[in-house]
């Protein structure tokens, strides 16, 4: 598998998670962690991006980091999967290599 | 480069590490200390590739007089890279166009690669530090 | 699989550093080998032992000495980051000439020719920062 991207700022402060997307080929992993998880969500003026981003890639979300923010899993885009750090730990292992988008 | 603690060589397979600098000069400090770690893995041998995107084009910018702000201008090093056999330098051309440069207002010279060119490389790593 | 983790920011000021810890944890749970765990930048401020968390907040330099006293974790400060923010163990500050260490039990100084290693050796290297 190709790489597994990690973004962890929020779309509305950071343009990161467009940097990341943009860098990211056909078949990659984006796994949004931290304040990056505010992307994940329907009713966003950011949601429309990441829907779009999903026909090439892979999106993840980080589950304890959604319920730490206050935010609902029943609100996360579909198509995106929230995972756990247990889950977390499997993709780093799934993708060949990881990029950390700081 | 003969402090005790920066012998720590050691032979191993070779692996593609890329250092991704998105960040500008001194408003942080990671453009520096991201400098640093390149300067030392020279000294490992590996295949070393250096990535200028986002405001980490600012770093290498021409023309940097820090006198007046009190911190060193460390910009002149980027030329050094060469003697450190450290050659790849690769800069985004979409991040130097949206900010009104092009390679000549650069202190070293570097091969400017389109996005999806970058994107290319960056698959072809082992290791990628983005700093 | 054998993992490294680098850290690159304080404890408290990023929750980075948080995240590096639930991160290795889950990453032991699950029967992965952490090669190293790599501390740059502010994230050197992990392994002082001099800091005083409120009682009712975690304490992540004692997390970090708890798992590396169980795990054998090998936890290592970047000398060059350490020496600017004045985090030293006894040697550092027999060297430097200051009155006493502040590295906290289960932490190494040591030079970045360490993370450079971790890259190599590690099958894969994450990291957490700002």
């Amino acid at each position: 598998m190709p790489m597994l991207h990690t973004v962890n700022k929020s779309p509305f402060e950071r343009r990161t998670l467009d940097t990341a997307l943009r860098h990211a080929v056909k078949g990659s992993g984006v796994l949004l962690i931290e304040d990056a998880v505010y992307a994940a969500f329907e009713g966003t003026v950011v949601a429309e991006k990441v829907r779009a981003a999903l026909g090439d890639l892979k999106i993840y979300v980080l589950g304890p980091d959604i319920a730490a923010r206050g935010m609902s899993e029943k609100q996360v885009i579909d198509g995106l999967e929230v995972v756990d750090y247990g889950g977390f730990v499997d993709l780093v292992t799934e993708y060949d290599k990881v990029q950390s988008w700081l | 480069m003969s402090e005790p603690w920066e012998d720590d060589e050691l032979d191993g397979p070779v692996r593609k590490f890329m250092y991704v600098n998105r960040r500008a000069p001194y408003g942080t400090i990671y453009a520096l200390e991201s400098l640093e770690v390149v300067l030392i893995a020279a000294a490992f041998e590996q295949d070393v590739s250096l990535v200028f995107m986002d405001d980490g084009v600012y770093q290498i910018k021409k023309g940097q007089n820090t006198e007046a702000i009190g911190v060193k201008n460390f910009s002149p090093t980027y030329r050094a890279l060469e003697g450190y056999d450290v050659e790849k330098l690769y800069v985004e051309k979409e991040s130097l166009e949206s900010r009104g440069l092009t390679a000549d207002d650069l202190v070293v010279p570097v091969q400017v690669v389109d996005r999806n060119q970058l994107a290319e490389l960056m698959e072809e790593q082992e290791v990628i530090l983005s700093f | 699989m054998k993992l490294s983790i680098l850290v690159n920011e304080g404890p408290y000021q990023h929750q980075s550093a948080d995240s590096a810890i639930q991160f290795t944890k889950a990453a032991l749970a699950k029967g992965h080998e952490i090669f190293r765990v790599f501390f740059y930048h502010d994230g050197v401020n992990n392994g002082t032992r001099f800091a005083v968390p409120p009682q009712d907040d975690r304490n992540i330099t004692e997390e970090w000495t708890k798992l590396a006293k169980e795990n054998d974790l090998d936890l290592v400060i970047c000398i060059a980051a350490a020496q600017r923010r004045g985090i030293l163990d006894e040697n550092e500050a027999k060297r430097q000439g200051k009155d006493g260490d502040n590295i906290a039990e289960g932490f190494r100084i040591s030079g970045l020719g360490q993370l450079i290693e971790a890259g190599i050796q590690s099958d894969r290297l994450v990291i957490f920062g700002d």
